[in-house]
């Protein structure tokens, strides 16, 4: 086992080294940073006495390995765009992210499931045919759309529709940033306030729609499956309720996969938080990194993507060890294997 | 008598209410202040964010005329000596008092090397405290619109910067960030309460200001908060969640405008719109042609400015929000005319004409160089002029980059054929010769926007005259002769002055900067 997580830790970093030398020769073709640094006035010899300063005149490797020395003491430089250190940044930005990830992925699970459920076993009904038609839009529709959509809809249409509704305008949901915040030590968590709550839902929906329906319809297809087994035949031949069999012995058993799936998508769904938090307004990492892309801030993008590609390797390797730790065949064949580059 | 008394409490409480009740005006647009240190980004968000807590010695009102501010009165004691005296009883917002040694500080900090605004006054070699209230400011020789330059140069604490280790602007050598860029402290309108960089950052009124006569009514509160998304901007807009949109869409204007309860201001921007042309260089790095520069021959300008329908791209490309220019400065610089910013006839004809005459009956092919995310539909011009020029058989190979591209590209003398758009900080037309127009020399510092290669040894000498000629009727004839030349020369093709629009809640008075640069302390809340 030991010599399995060895094998798989070397791995992991071997990856992490390949993103971020990757991520440098991109940085290339970002542009120059510099002349969003400078005024319009600044010189010819100022602006190449600034791009020195910052080391970028240098090669790749030279700055790689800059860049890699820095990062072992936990030191990702300085953002050009807001003079703040990166790892300030990126600490000040997580809560907003993680927040809105995990709120996005209990509402994946909390509607995917059930939805999964009835489309599964009301198979020929008109409703289950909405709910998989709707179930497409998810997975098609562009996130931005999305989202543009929902703000259209439920900020600033809702204006008008909510009060002949019997609403109060008040009801309609803010159309950008986290509402209220509340400091816990570092953490600043939006979901202890009312107006926090409120923001946080059409951006946590509009970034959970493609995962629910992916849970949706992996649900329903695990479902279709089970029930079509023996031991639900037998269940329903010793008597048991419809309910009894539908959520204690089939849903049980399409469950496994779902988390498995929606485990990995977490990864997914902090890379997908990109767009949604650039529409929302939502002050998250991605937002960050959008902004220092379109600023060249070569600091901040570097820390973002490989922060990101380590929580994806660390959440590949949890996986991984959790499968290893189930399935002893695996344990044994990935170990012989991983010498050979398995 | 109870009744009553409870009447009177009550009605007192209302009035208290009503007088305390603080008018809060939230504002958003596309990118936030890099920095509250004000000498650190010469930048337009930043600078606008900072003249609300930093007052410069003299400031552009509305029409962008100088009116005093910290300084009361300023005149020329010797040909390269300004005299400032000192506006009395004004006191930072934490309630030290203002002197001529928080100028003398600031203005050294401005030309200290981090600083970016050395360049505005460069001209300084010494600046003096003579006594508490008059401050001299001297010269490397005459500097007739040093009063102008002052205008970018804010005033902060000396005492405040000296205890918080920031009597130097902001570097990146440095791996700490400064107290400066989250703090301030000056003499504005506005101190700041909360400072959240691309989130939120709010400021309240200085109990200490000293324009709380001249300005009675401007907000209690500023909440400004970048919204990146255009749409998420107009819909924050329409929605009642912010009540001043610094930037809106030019295709949501109409919609604005139609809506209830919100209105917009337009105005001409300092900022021009135009193509630039290597006419310099012996062959184009990127055409066709071998052997020969076609841009070299005036003819060929000629022809190509002249089969630019600018009118079709006022109003398909950019729905009226533009000026058709026939000069690459806006009106209100200094030296603008109505006559000379008129353009060139459209008549492909014409143009087609030149052509034949300058040897290229068939056109030829060059590549031109544009940006995409830094001015108001810049690909989209790119697009119709591409069009446009196609009429006259000239053969555009469009490259269109992010502004991190497009601007070191331009810098790398590494085109032939590019769109840029200028604006004129200083409102005086030697900003643009000295930028855009004279020869590229980098060891005179001039010329460094001059990606043409256009070189007027008489441009040259007038742009340098009109640096320190103090006689304003002959400075004028000097800039009225350089504009001649250089118009007639035509090293750019001028395309229009961008229109400027805010959107607001009809709650918000505020009147409109042509610098695009917005004044809360002239705004007033319903």
């Amino acid at each position: 086992m030991l010599a399995f997580i060895v094998s798989r830790l070397l791995q992991s970093l071997a990856v992490m080294l390949a993103v971020s030398f990757l991520c440098f020769v991109l940085f290339n073709f970002v542009g120059d940073p510099v002349n969003n640094m400078v005024g319009q006035e600044a010189s010819t010899s100022d602006r190449e006495e600034m791009r020195r300063d910052l080391g970028l005149e240098d090669s790749v490797a030279v700055q790689f390995i800059r860049f890699l020395g820095n990062a072992t003491t936990g030191n990702f430089g300085k953002s050009y765009r807001l003079a703040r250190p990166v790892s300030d940044l990126i600490v000040e930005r997580m809560p907003a992210t993680l927040e809105l990830v995990v709120v996005a992925a209990l509402l994946a699970l909390a509607m995917g499931i059930p939805l999964g459920v009835v489309t599964a076993l009301r198979r020929h009904t008109v409703d289950s045919g909405a709910i998989m038609t709707f179930s497409l839009a998810g997975v098609a529709m562009p996130t931005f759309v999305i989202g543009i959509l929902l703000i259209y809809v439920f900020s600033v249409e809702c204006k008008s529709w909510a009060p002949a509704i019997g609403l109060s305008p008040d009801w309609c949901f803010p159309s950008f940033g986290r509402g209220e915040t509340v400091k816990l030590g570092w953490w600043n968590s939006g979901l202890l306030t009312a107006a926090g709550l409120k923001a946080i839902v059409l951006p946590a929906f509009t970034l959970s729609l493609f995962q629910m329906t992916l849970v949706l319809r992996l649900v329903r297809s695990q479902m279709l499956e089970v029930l079509r087994t023996d031991y639900i035949k037998f269940a329903r031949a010793r008597g048991l309720t419809n309910r009894a069999v539908h959520f204690r012995h089939a849903l049980k058993n399409t469950l496994l996969p779902v988390i498995t799936v929606i485990g990995i998508q977490i990864g997914g769904l902090i890379a997908f938080s990109i767009i949604t938090e650039t529409v929302f307004q939502w002050p998250g990492m991605g937002q960050l990194f959008i902004q220092s892309v379109q600023f060249a801030d070569i600091p901040v993008m570097a820390a973002y993507l490989v922060m990101v590609s380590f929580i994806f390797v660390a959440i590949n390797f949890f996986v991984d060890l959790l499968y290893a730790t189930i399935d002893p065949r695996l344990r044994l064949d990935r170990a012989q294997l991983g010498t050979a580059g398995g | 008598m109870f009744v009553a008394r409870i009447a009177a409490l009550a009605a007192a409480t209302l009035c208290l209410a009503s007088a305390v009740e603080a008018k809060t005006l939230r504002w958003a647009s596309q990118g936030d202040a890099l920095t509250l240190d004000p000498h650190a980004q010469n930048e337009g968000p930043t600078t606008a964010m900072n003249q609300h807590v930093y007052d410069p010695l003299i400031q552009r009102d509305p029409t962008l005329k100088k009116v005093p501010n910290l300084a009361l009165s300023w005149k020329p004691i010797a040909p390269d000596t300004w005299e400032f005296k000192l506006r009395p009883d004004v006191k930072f917002s934490d309630g030290t008092p203002f002197t001529a040694d928080d100028v003398v500080f600031s203005y050294n900090r401005a030309l200290a090397p981090t600083s970016d605004f050395r360049a505005y006054i460069s001209s300084v070699k010494e600046v003096k405290a003579v006594d508490p209230l008059t401050v001299h400011i001297v010269t490397n020789g005459p500097n007739p619109i040093l009063p102008d330059y002052t205008t970018s140069i804010l005033i902060m604490s000396k005492a405040w910067a000296e205890k918080n280790n920031v009597v130097k602007p902001q570097s990146y050598k440095d791996k700490e960030e400064t107290y400066a860029v989250r703090n301030a402290m000056g003499t504005g309108p506005y101190m700041v309460k909360q400072r959240d960089a691309d989130v939120r950052t709010v400021m309240a009124k200085n109990p200490t200001y000293w324009g709380k006569t001249q300005f009675p009514d401007y907000p209690d509160e500023l909440v400004y908060t970048p919204i990146k998304e255009p749409s998420t901007r107009v819909a924050a807009l329409i929605s009642g969640q912010v009540d001043f949109v610094l930037d809106a869409p030019l295709q949501d204007v109409a919609r604005i405008k139609q809506t209830a309860g919100l209105k917009t201001e337009e105005t001409a921007q300092v900022r021009s719109i135009f193509l630039g042309l290597d006419m310099g260089s012996a062959e184009l790095k990127y055409s066709d042609v071998k052997g020969k520069n076609p841009f070299a021959d005036k003819r060929v300008r000629q022809a190509m400015y002249q089969a630019i329908d600018i009118n079709a791209i006022k109003a398909k490309v950019m729905r009226n929000f533009a000026a058709p220019a026939g000069l690459i400065t806006s009106p209100g610089v200094h030296g603008h005319t109505a006559a000379l910013d008129q353009r060139q006839k459209y008549d492909v004809a014409a143009a087609k004409k030149l052509m034949a005459e300058a040897g290229y009956p068939n056109g030829f092919g060059v590549t031109l160089d544009c940006p995409n995310d830094r001015y108001n539909n810049d690909e989209q011009i790119c697009q119709a002029v591409a069009g446009m020029l196609a009429q006259i058989g000239i053969k555009i190979d469009l490259q269109a980059r992010s502004k991190t591209l497009h601007f070191p590209k331009l810098q790398k003398r590494d085109t032939s054929f590019f769109l840029l758009g200028w604006g004129v900080p200083t409102l005086d037309s030697h900003y643009v010769f000295t930028f855009l127009y004279q020869t590229s020399d980098a060891a005179k510092k001039v010329g460094s926007w001059n990606f043409t290669g256009y070189s007027n040894a008489k441009l040259d000498e007038l742009s340098d005259a009109m640096l320190k000629e103090v006689d304003q009727a002959k400075r004028d004839k000097m800039v009225a002769d350089a504009w001649a030349a250089v118009v007639a020369d035509m090293p750019y093709l001028p395309l229009h002055h961008q229109l400027i629009v805010w959107a607001m809640s009809d709650k918000v008075t505020i009147p409109i900067f042509a610098n695009d640069s917005p004044n809360f302390k002239y705004s007033k809340m319903k």
